[in-house]
This record gives structure tokens, C-alpha cells and sequence, in this order.
């Protein structure tokens, strides 16, 4: 266990020094001119070759990627191009919002469509019916489609929650649940389509399989045989549909955000993508890229302690 | 080998060597790359050795991981010989190029167990029966013809080659497949279990085929079958394994009424018969044998005479 | 002996299947509703985007003040946007930007993933490691993300995005194709192909390509969803071609005034949710259609014949002792179990009696289709919803369990009428250890603490003839042989002291020397317990091993009943003597080759060695029936 432990977390370092070298190379190497736009047009030629040595633009791209990473490494992404902020200090700032409404909406995904993905298989029916409905119109509507409905509908036209904005936690714990409500649960109807099915689809495989109906013959009752078998036994496929959905979650974060005004890392991650704001993009990426393998690690583990296949021999 | 079996199909007398016979397989190894890291790896093969004459039938008998499908399948050349040769017709065969053993495809064919996976389920039998006919450069009109006679030579109706396998049952598929193999008169054929999978009406009849092609053909069989009977049956030779060797080879006759080896007396002794008398007797001898070998006072056998008492 | 001609030679095959069979995909997929109004809204929706300018005379580009949020009106169908352009012909010039860019994506997307998932599927080697991880490295990151830094460093170009997007889509094509072709690889008509000296292209293009089409027509259908999803998201960000309408730059504008002009968010809205719902109901109905004709090379399912003609002309039933049912244990009278399907009711077993006393071994013979396993499903109440039962009579010790709820046939099931299945991997658990499935029904219908059911699952462990119980008790299944999990399950089966055990092929999964162990095991277990038991095989032998009395079973009918004894020596019904002349143990050994040339060499005129006599043997001869086989059973 520990020695897989160690290989995903190597793999998942792999990863973000990987992703961060790309993005570094595309920021650098590509023809754009971020110096001509912090100036401005109005600037002269001296001014620009000024403000380039002060931002180390004049150093070749590899002795540059090195002073990122050296300081990277120590934890200082820099600061911003333009605004002259600490990225890490802006980022600490901004992961609270972004934290809260992605993970939120990891739970409340693995909870509905477990719910929805078990009655489904169990009942069959009408409510098969439903839920096979539902995956279709989450896969049909993107998540800020939702988001721009729930936030005209019920955060202007009902007014029951805040279209905008976020109070942290800190502040007060209900006013964070519900600046958080509308954001998280636009984002996870699509993760709730995608992993109900898949939950249905494996409930429907296990409850075939040739042990339940050995265990049935053995007069377990109903429930047990629901809960305590299939379900720990169809959860390991579902898992791995919801690992992949919440990368989907992360992305769709920087849309929703936009929506409800929310301050986060997605909504940075735009103005400093359209500015070319290489640090806080830098920043940025390896953040949510931290983030996906974090949680995909812990995923993992929870897959091995589902399926004794991995944990033992 | 009395070396008069070069009879085939088209009547084209093949070349024999009386000083070999036609398949033979020495101190075949075969090993596959074990998961873990740095583990050596599994050696299925420990360095078994057979020989099939031409127009033969050797039977291969073992257990469940005794390698013996293995060994068919690296006659074949579809399994990893990590030493040992496999020679056909005096030459070597194992290690060969994949154009080399293409070249082999119309001397050396298989008919698999399974009569539902080995087949196609998107080609119709016409395409099945003629695919290793057009590989093989045959015009498309002869190779038709051909089909027609291949069904006819495996009792399947003429029109049976514009269906899919899946219009058809277990047994009636394992005759397209037997005549799969048949298509470019082959020499040899392996049979990995090809009626295990079958009913016990239908598993006679095909067993029945079988005989019937080799003696019209001259065609040898390495047949690979975990079922003493089956292979008391079909079989001129039989070689019993176990653990990746073989224990004990003779004729059919000895190997399946009188065997040597006690793992083939436990393999026989095993198998129950379809009589409660007779069964009740190899019963009591199968506990006898097994209060023998437990108590270790010897691994000398019951004598031939018990043993093949419960016959006749 | 010459064996009644079945259907195994005469080839009669069900005209209906056939014909089912040749129904191409597309005119399945034609007479399925949905799959027709996507079709047709698809249709319309590029047609539409097509001839845009047909549609419209404005200019999807030009904004005036004046028509800043006009409402719906002769000039403006749909009224005019925030910035005063005409929203209808944004709509229609949108829909371009949108089909061609997720278009560009699928494109890219299959044209990198079909071949590096072939590759790597068939070949395996060094690429598939390489490029498994390359692909789940691109799987990991957030695709939004990439797109905003290509953006950002490239320059605000929609089609340049949508290709980027295709790469980072390729790894689901790509371990798709993979997955398909790797388990296409395993199929053994791929190695039959082989060994016919087809060559590694020609195998490809012949058994590969044509099974991992399908798939990735309707991943493609689904990814175009998905890339006019992710393309409208990025506009929405005002990431994109300003120039360009766009349903994302719509939405971008319509968020804009969402305060004063909501309504704007409609039509974009709309356009956006029915083409990606159509693209998804698609992909599903092609599924659906695949399915249907069943590419896979599976079984039918167990039990399910239909009748054939032959079938017909049935000898009646013969039932060889009186039915005399005052000691039995089990007495089940007029069984029907039927399926409802496509061509109606399909009937496996039709008025089965049969009759278990206390302490006696029944068994229940037949070949595949005989309706045996079904027959035992029934008594245990254990077949699928689907399912039809009917019984006439169907009494255990006194009660009819018919009648019963499944609560109240929850506690006669495990406790007074056990089953040991077929298969013994697949019949545990494979996510509790060994123990756990064994205490659970025991502290339930014993009422055992945990303590008691522990101590006494280690003896049953024990008395099954494992020598290590402690280590089974906590080995999960994938930890222990098959012959071991069979002992388990028997272990489990008899645990609270059944008096009816039904044993559906326990032995067949088996080598040959477990089963003797087995078959063993399971007659001192029935002596010791004095229980009753049902063993559905199609083995004679393992019939005359453990049975007293014998029911055997034709196509869903009982045919002869009979004590074992009787039945072997003087089998009445002709399809029972047919089964008996079947088994091969009575049949002579082949001699060895030499010995046998001149045997028939001397009789050649009588046996006919084509082979050697005959050189232009092509046409049947029909003479050769030399098997070798004695005449009927011993």
C-alpha cells in the first residue's frame, strides 16, 4: 500500500512538472508580446526594453524556466505581470472560493447520483425512465447554461439564494452555505448525469452476477444484499467515472464562477489568460493541476480500499 | 511409421521422411513475463517433448494448468518458446520469422474449444471457410467451390455459408470450424478441447467427424483434451501431463485401462462411470490407491489387473 | 450405432433469426423514434447554419445603437442584441461556428486516437506504455484550462481551439480503440485467423476495424456534444473570435443583460441544449441498435431453446415407480417457467413433476436447453424478475411455498433448502472475506453472536475438508483455488443444517480429481445430515456416483423418472438410451497407428480408407462410419 502510495504521489509530481513545462513553453516561446501591452501602445522603445529586464524577459527561455522553478520549489510563483501582486499570496486568496464550490459539488455528485444510480437499478420503471432522462439533459446543458438559469431564476427571480458572490466561512457558516449552494450544484448536474448512470449500470451488472444470486439463495435479506454487497461491489466503477468527472469540475468551475461573480482561481485564470500574464497563469495551472492529483490520489486509496483485488496479492 | 498416409484431398503425394516423424517437439521451454517487477518468469513448458506421426492421433491429457493447451498453442507458434525446438517435417519451425510461418499455414491448423468465440460472429461461413483460401492466392471461383465441398465433407447443408455463426449451435459450429481447418488440406491439425464445450449426443458425433476426416485424409491430430474417455477414443497415442511435463506417454489402449504413473491411475480412478455398480468398485479403488500414496509406504501401484478390472 | 440425426447436422436454423440478423444497423436505428428526431433536428439544425444567408439578409456582425435589445419585430425576427445585431442571425451564423468547430475537434480527436489505439492495442509492446501514459497525462488536466493558456499564448482563434481540444479528447478514442482491440485480440477467431496466415494488416483491417467501428461512431456522436459544449463555454468566457458569431458569445452578451433582457439567454440556450441533447440521444441509439445484433460472439442465454419441429413427436414420459409422495420431502408438481421475447413467449420448462423424499439424492439429467437449471431456480424462487413461473403444486415439508412472500421464503432459503452453484469463483462475494459470507446467514437464521457463528464456521470449514480454516476464514476469494471455493460454498450451503440441498452442476467447473474429492464431500455430508438433494448434472457418471433415483429432461419436459439402477440397466424412454449410447466410457481404445493401418489395410474393402486407397477422394464417402464405438451401452 505504502509503496503504491508513494508511486502515485511521484507520478502525480511527474504530472504538474510536466504540465507546468508546457505551459511555461506556449507562454514563452509563442509569439505574443505581453511587454507591449503592460506599457502600452503609447510607450517608447526604451521604456519597453526597460520593463523587459525588470520582468527577466531579456534572459533566454531555458535560464528563465530555471529561476521559476528554483523559486517555485520554495513556493513563490512570482508575481503578476501587471498588477505586481504575489501570486501566492493572491492564490491563498482565491482557492477558498474555488475549493469550496468544486468540492462541494464532488459531494453532493457522489451522494445524488448514488441515490439516483441504486433506485434506478433497483426499481427499474418510470424512475429508470427518470434518471436515464436526467443523464441526457446533464450531458445537454452545460453547466453554465444551468448556471445562468439558477442564478435568473432562483437567485433573481425567486431570490431564495444570493446570485452573487461568497461569504466566507470564516464569516459565518450559513452565508457560506448559501453563496455556495447555487454555484455547486450547477456544477455537478453534469457529473451527477454521467456518474448516476454509470452507478445504474454496474448495480444492474452486479445484481446478475452469479454471487448475488448465491447470497439470495442463502436467505440474506433485501438490504443487505442492496447495500452491503452490490453496492460495495458496483462502487469501484462508479468511482473511477467520478475521478475523471471532477476534472470536468474543475474546468466548469472557471465558467460558473463567471456567473455568480465569484472570486475564485477560475475567474482568475481568465483575465490572466486573455492579458498573458504568464506568473499568475503559471500559478494558476499548477494549482488546479494540484488539485485534480490530490484528489485523484485520494480516490485511488479508496478504490484499493474497495477492491481487495489491489489491496491484497 | 509405415509411411503410406501421403494420401490428400487433391491427390498430390507429399514428401515423406519415414526418418522422422512429422511433428516433433524437443525439450520445449516456454515461459511468459511474470507482473511483477523483476520476477523471473512463469515457466509454463519445462521442457516437454512429443512426436506426431503422420495420419496420428496423439492425445494430450492433463488438469487445468498442466500446460497442455499451452503446448498446442506453441506448435502453433502462438505461444513464447523460450528454448527447445518444434520441428515439422524434418524442419524447424520454432523461432520462425511471421512470414516463415505464414508459409506453414496450409500444413498446420487448429480447431479451438470454444466454438462461440472462435468464430467470427460478423463473417458469414462462406467468408469464415474461404478467408484462409483467398490468403492463400486461391481464385475466388475455386475457393467457392471449395467451401461447397468443405461443408459437404463436415454434413452441414450447402446454403449453411450465407448464414452467421450465430444461427447456429454449439456442435454445428464446431463443424464450420473444423472445416476451417480443413480448407487447405493441412497435415496437421491441433485440438485444443474442441468438444468440451458441447453435449454429450452432439460431443459423439464430432468425435465421429474427426475419426472419420483422418481416415479419409491422413491428416495427424495433436488432440488436447482434459477427458480420459475422449481421448481413449480418438486417440492412436496418448501423453498425460502434468505441472508442465509430461508423465507418462504409451498407446491409447495401455494409458487409459492400465496406466503406469499414479497420477494417471488417481486421473482415471477419478473420472466417474456411467454405472452405479462400476462406479461403486472404482470408488472403493480410488480410496484404496489414495490410502496408499498417503500413507507413502510406497508409490508402487495396484496391479495392472485391478486396474483394468473395472472395465468390461 | 448410428445416432438419431438432430439438429447438430441438419442445419435448421429459425428463418426469423436470420432474417433479424441481416437487418443492417442503419434500418434499426431508422425505426427507433428518437433516434429519428435527432436525426431530423441534426438535419435542420446544419441545414439551417448552411444557408444562413438564405434565411436572413442580416448581417450577424453589424451592430447598431438603435437596435440595442429591440424587440421581436419584421426586421429583427428575434429582436436585436445588447450591442443592437439581429439575435436570429447570429443564431443561424453561430450554429456554423459551433457544428464546424466541434467537427474540427472529432476530427482530430479520431484521427490521432483510432491509430494509437490500434497500435497500442495489437501491438502492445513499448508504445501502449508510452502512449497509455501520454494519455493519461492529458486526461488529468482540466481541458478549459489548456485551452485558456493556448489562448492566451496563440491568440484568440475558435478553430485553432477546437483542434487543441480534439488532442486532449484523443485519449477517449484512444483507450477506447485500445480496450476493444485488446479484448478482440483475446477472441480466439483472431488467433484461428493466425494460424490461417492472414497477416497482421490484413487481421486488422478483416476482425479489428470492423468491431471497433461502432464504437467509436457513437464515442464520435457524443464528442461532438461535448465539443460544441466546450466551445460555447469558451466564447461564453469571451475567449474567441470577436468577429465570429458564436451560441457561447451569445450567451456572453444575453449574461450582460441579464438583468434587463433575460430572454435573450433563450434562443442561444435552446440552439446549444437541442443539439448536444441530439448528438447524446444519438450516440445512445446507435448503441441501442448495436446491441440489438449483438456483435459479440455470446451464448445464448442458459436454458433458452426454442421448441424444434423435430421436438414434436415425443414419446410420452415414463415415469418408473408409483408417485408415491406421503415420506416426500419435496413434491413439485406442473412447473412452467417461460420468457417473454421479441417473438413471444418462449416456454424452458413445461409441466415438470418431480418428487425428493428425506435422505434421498435426485438427479436431474439433461443436455443444455433441457430446462434442468431453470427447474432448480424455480424450486428456490431464485429465477430473474423476468421470469414466468407457475406451479400447480410446490410443497416443501408440508408447506407450499408458492404462496410464500419473499420475506417469509427469506427464511427457508439458506436455512432449510440450500443451493451450490455451478461455478465456484463467480459464486462468492469477491469484496468480503471468506468468513464474512459465511457468518452472515448463519447468526441470521440461527441467531448465533458473532463469537458462536465464527467458532462454528471454522468447523464447517474444517469438515469440508480444508486443512487451514483460520487462513480461508479471513482469504478474500481471489486468494483461494477453485476446488476450494467449491468446498466453501458447500461449506455455506449445508451451515444451518438444510434438509433439501439443490447442487446445480457443483462439479463441472472442476478437474476431474477435486470432483472426485468433491463428490465425496457431498456424500458423507448427505449421509451424515440424512438430506435431501437435487444434483442437476449432465454427467452420467457423476449420476451413477451419488444418485438413487433420476429424472432426465428433454427440452423443458421430463421424460423418464426412474431408480438409478433401473435406469442404466433398462433405460425406457428412446432419448434416454440415445444419452446413455452417447457416453464414450464403454468405447474401445483407439490401437496405436501401425497396428490399426493394417487392420483396415487387411479390411480395406469393408472399411474404406479413403485416404490412402481413394487419392481423388473429394466427394463424401459415405461408407466410412468406423468409430470405433461399441454398439449401445454396456
Amino acid at each position: 500500500m505504502i509503496v503504491f502510495l508513494v508511486r502515485r504521489v511521484v507520478a502525480g509530481l511527474v504530472l504538474v512538472l510536466v504540465i507546468a513545462t508546457t505551459t511555461f513553453a506556449l507562454m514563452g516561446l509563442t509569439g505574443s508580446d505581453p511587454v507591449r501591452q503592460i506599457v502600452g501602445q503609447t510607450a517608447t522603445q526604451q521604456q519597453v526594453t526597460a520593463k523587459s529586464a525588470e520582468l527577466g524577459l531579456d534572459q533566454p527561455f531555458v535560464v528563465r524556466y530555471g529561476h521559476w522553478l528554483a523559486d517555485a520549489v520554495h513556493g513563490n510563483l512570482g508575481s503578476s505581470w501587471f498588477s505586481g501582486e504575489s501570486v501566492t499570496s493572491s492564490l491563498e486568496n482565491k482557492l477558498p472560493v474555488t475549493l469550496s464550490i468544486v468540492l462541494a459539488a464532488l459531494l453532493v455528485s457522489a451522494v445524488l447520483s448514488t441515490v439516483l444510480g441504486v433506485a434506478a437499478a433497483v426499481r427499474r420503471g418510470a424512475l429508470d425512465q427518470v434518471v436515464q432522462l436526467l443523464a441526457v439533459l446533464g450531458f445537454a446543458v452545460p453547466s453554465f447554461l444551468v448556471a445562468l438559469v439558477f442564478a435568473v431564476v432562483i437567485g433573481v427571480d425567486l431570490g431564495w439564494l444570493p446570485a452573487t458572490g461568497y461569504v466566507p466561512l470564516a464569516d459565518s457558516a450559513g452565508g457560506w452555505l448559501r453563496s455556495i449552494t447555487l454555484p455547486a450544484l450547477s456544477l455537478s448536474v453534469g457529473a451527477i448525469a454521467a456518474t448516476a448512470q454509470q452507478v445504474r449500470g454496474s448495480m444492474v451488472d452486479v445484481l446478475r452476477a452469479d454471487y448475488v444470486r448465491t447470497l439470495r439463495s442463502r436467505g440474506i435479506s433485501e438490504r443487505s444484499l442492496l447495500f452491503r454487497h452490490a453496492l460495495r461491489n458496483a462502487a469501484p466503477a462508479a468511482l473511477t467515472v467520478l475521478a475523471l468527472q471532477f476534472i470536468g469540475l474543475v474546468g466548469g468551475a472557471v465558467v460558473v464562477e463567471k456567473v455568480f461573480g465569484l472570486n475564485g482561481i477560475g475567474s482568475q485564470a481568465t483575465s490572466a489568460g486573455s492579458q498573458g500574464d504568464t506568473p499568475v497563469v503559471m500559478g494558476v495551472v499548477v494549482v488546479m493541476v494540484a488539485l485534480v492529483v490530490v484528489v485523484n490520489i485520494l480516490m485511488d486509496l479508496a478504490y484499493g480500499w474497495l477492491n481487495p483485488k489491489v489491496r491484497v496479492g | 511409421m509405415t509411411g503410406t498416409s501421403n494420401g490428400t484431398m487433391n491427390g498430390t503425394p507429399r514428401k515423406e521422411r519415414p526418418a522422422e516423424p512429422l511433428l516433433v517437439a524437443e525439450d520445449l521451454v516456454v515461459e511468459y513475463p511474470s507482473k511483477g517487477w523483476r520476477k523471473p518468469p512463469f515457466r509454463v513448458l519445462k521442457g516437454v517433448s512429443i512426436s506426431i506421426g503422420a495420419g496420428e492421433t496423439l492425445g494430450l491429457v492433463g488438469e487445468s494448468g498442466s500446460g497442455k493447451t499451452t503446448l498446442g498453442r506453441a506448435v502453433l507458434g502462438l505461444a513464447p518458446i523460450a528454448s527447445g525446438t518444434v520441428r515439422f517435417d524434418g524442419k524447424v519451425i520454432s523461432g520462425l520469422g511471421a512470414k516463415e510461418r505464414r508459409a506453414l499455414s496450409s500444413d498446420i491448423q487448429v480447431v479451438f474449444q470454444d466454438p462461440y468465440t472462435s468464430l467470427n460472429p460478423a463473417m458469414t461461413v462462406n467468408d469464415i471457410l474461404s478467408e484462409p483460401l483467398r490468403v492463400a492466392g486461391t481464385p475466388r471461383a475455386e475457393a467457392e467451390k471449395r467451401v461447397r465441398d468443405l461443408l459437404d465433407h463436415v454434413r452441414l447443408p450447402a446454403d449453411a455459408g450465407e448464414r452467421l455463426p450465430r444461427e447456429f449451435s454449439g456442435g454445428q459450429r464446431q463443424r464450420i470450424a473444423i472445416a476451417r481447418a480443413l480448407s487447405r488440406d493441412p497435415r496437421v491439425i491441433v485440438c485444443d478441447e474442441p468438444v468440451s464445450a458441447l453435449d454429450l449426443s452432439t460431443q459423439a458425433r464430432v468425435l465421429d467427424l474427426f475419426v472419420e476426416i483422418q481416415e479419409r485424409t491422413g491428416v495427424a491430430y495433436l488432440f488436447v483434451t482434459h477427458d480420459l474417455s475422449v481421448v481413449r477414443h480418438i486417440s492412436h497415442r496418448v501423453a498425460v501431463m502434468r505441472g508442465g511435463e509430461i508423465i507418462e506417454t504409451g498407446d491409447a489402449a495401455t494409458v487409459t485401462t492400465a496406466p503406469q504413473h499414479p497420477y494417471t491411475q488417481r486421473l482415471l480412478l477419478a473420472a466417474p462411470v456411467p454405472d452405479p455398480q462400476r462406479q461403486a468398485e472404482r470408488r472403493a479403488e480410488r480410496r484404496r490407491l489414495a490410502a496408499v500414496l498417503a500413507a507413502g509406504t510406497s508409490t508402487e501401484v495396484p496391479t495392472n489387473a485391478s486396474m483394468s478390472g473395472d472395465r468390461a | 450405432m448410428k445416432l438419431p440425426d438432430s439438429d447438430d447436422t441438419t442445419g435448421a436454423v429459425a428463418p426469423a433469426v436470420a432474417a433479424q440478423g441481416r437487418a443492417g444497423i442503419l434500418r434499426r436505428l431508422l425505426r427507433n423514434p428518437v433516434a429519428v428526431t435527432c436525426l431530423v433536428l441534426l438535419a435542420l439544425i446544419s441545414l439551417a447554419s448552411l444557408f444562413a444567408p438564405l434565411l436572413t439578409s442580416q448581417d450577424p456582425a453589424r451592430s447598431s445603437l438603435t437596435d440595442s435589445l429591440a424587440p421581436m419585430s419584421g426586421k429583427h425576427p428575434l429582436g436585436g442584441d445588447g450591442v443592437g445585431r439581429d439575435v436570429l442571425a447570429r443564431l443561424l451564423y453561430g450554429g456554423r461556428t459551433s457544428l464546424l468547430g466541434a467537427l474540427l475537434a472529432v476530427a482530430v480527436a479520431v484521427v490521432i486516437g483510432v491509430p494509437a489505439g490500434l497500435v497500442a492495442g495489437y501491438y502492445r509492446k513499448w508504445f501502449d506504455a508510452v502512449s497509455s501514459w501520454v494519455s493519461n497525462l492529458l486526461m488529468a488536466v482540466p481541458a478549459i484550462i489548456v485551452l485558456l493558456v493556448v489562448m492566451s499564448a496563440v491568440g484568440q482563434n475558435t478553430y485553432l481551439a477546437m483542434a487543441v481540444f480534439g488532442v486532449l479528447m484523443s485519449p477517449g478514442v484512444f483507450r477506447l480503440i485500445r480496450a476493444s482491440v485488446i479484448s478482440v485480440r483475446e477472441e480466439l477467431y483472431v488467433d484461428a485467423a493466425r494460424v490461417s496466415g492472414l497477416t497482421d494488416a490484413r487481421i486488422i483491417r478483416r476482425h479489428i476495424l470492423p468491431v471497433v467501428q461502432a464504437p467509436t461512431i457513437i464515442q464520435a456522436a457524443q464528442m461532438l456534444g461535448l465539443g460544441i459544449v466546450i466551445q460555447s463555454g469558451l466564447e461564453f468566457l469571451g475567449l474567441g473570435s470577436a468577429t465570429q458569431a458564436s451560441w457561447g458569445s451569445m450567451l456572453n452578451d444575453a449574461f450582460g443583460n441579464i438583468y434587463t433582457k433575460p430572454e435573450l439567454m433563450v434562443w442561444p440556450g435552446l440552439a446549444l441544449a437541442v443539439t448536444v441533447a441530439a448528438f447524446g440521444l444519438l450516440g445512445n441509439a446507435l448503441r441501442d441498435a448495436l446491441d440489438g445484433t449483438a456483435v459479440t460472439g455470446r451464448k445464448p442465454s442458459r436454458g433458452a431453446t426454442t421448441r424444434k419441429p423435430g421436438a414434436e413427436k415425443k414419446a410420452p414420459p415414463v415415469i418408473s415407480e408409483a408417485q408415491d409422495t406421503d415420506d416426500a420431502l419435496l413434491v413439485l408438481e406442473g412447473l412452467t417457467v417461460s420468457y417473454p421475447t421479441a417473438q413471444g413467449e418462449k416456454t424452458v420448462v413445461d409441466g415438470v413433476c418431480l418428487t425428493v423424499r428425506r435422505g434421498e439424492v435426485l438427479g436431474l439429467v439433461g443436455e443444455s436447453g433441457s430446462g434442468k437449471s431453470q427447474t432448480a431456480f424455480a424450486i428456490l424462487g431464485l429465477l430473474p424478475r423476468e421470469a414466468q413461473v407457475a406451479t400447480t403444486r410446490l410443497e416443501f415439508d408440508g408447506t407450499e411455498l408458492g404462496r410464500l412472500g419473499r420475506a417469509a421464503m427469506n427464511r427457508y432459503r439458506g436455512h432449510r433448502i440450500a443451493y451450490v452453484p455451478q461455478e465456484p469463483m463467480s459464486n462468492l462475494d469477491p469484496s468480503f472475506r471468506i468468513g464474512a459470507q459465511l457468518v452472515e446467514p448463519v447468526r441470521r437464521h440461527l441467531g448465533l453472536s458473532a463469537a458462536e457463528a465464527r467458532t462454528k464456521t471454522l468447523g464447517l470449514l474444517e469438515r469440508v475438508g480444508i486443512s487451514d480454516p483460520e487462513r480461508v476464514f479471513r482469504a478474500y476469494p481471489h486468494q483461494i483455488s477453485g476446488g476450494m471455493a467449491q468446498r466453501v460454498l458447500i461449506a455455506g450451503a449445508v451451515s444451518c443444517e438444510p434438509d433439501l440441498l439443490i447442487a446445480d452442476e457443483p462439479t463441472t467447473a472442476l478437474d476431474v480429481t477435486v470432483q472426485a474429492e468433491v463428490l465425496d464431500l457431498m456424500r458423507s455430508l448427505q449421509s451424515e445430515r440424512n438430506m435431501g438433494v437435487i444434483l442437476v448434472t449432465h454427467d452420467f457418471g457423476v449420476v451413477a456416483d451419488l444418485c438413487d433415483r433420476v429424472t432426465v429432461m428433454q427440452t423443458g419436459a421430463v421424460v423418464e423418472s426412474a431408480p438409478v439402477d433401473q435406469l442404466f440397466a433398462d433405460p425406457q424412454h428412446p432419448y434416454t438410451r440415445m444419452l446413455l449410447a452417447s457416453t464414450l466410457e464403454d468405447a474401445e481404445p483407439r490401437s496405436a497407428l501401425s497396428l490399426s493401418r493394417t487392420v483396415s489395410a487387411s479390411a480395406a474393402g469393408a472399411v474404406g480408407i479413403a485416404g490412402t486407397t481413394d487419392p481423388a477422394g473429394v466427394t463424401n464417402s459415405a461408407g466410412i462410419t468406423n468409430t470405433g464405438r461399441q454398439e449401445g451401452p454396456a
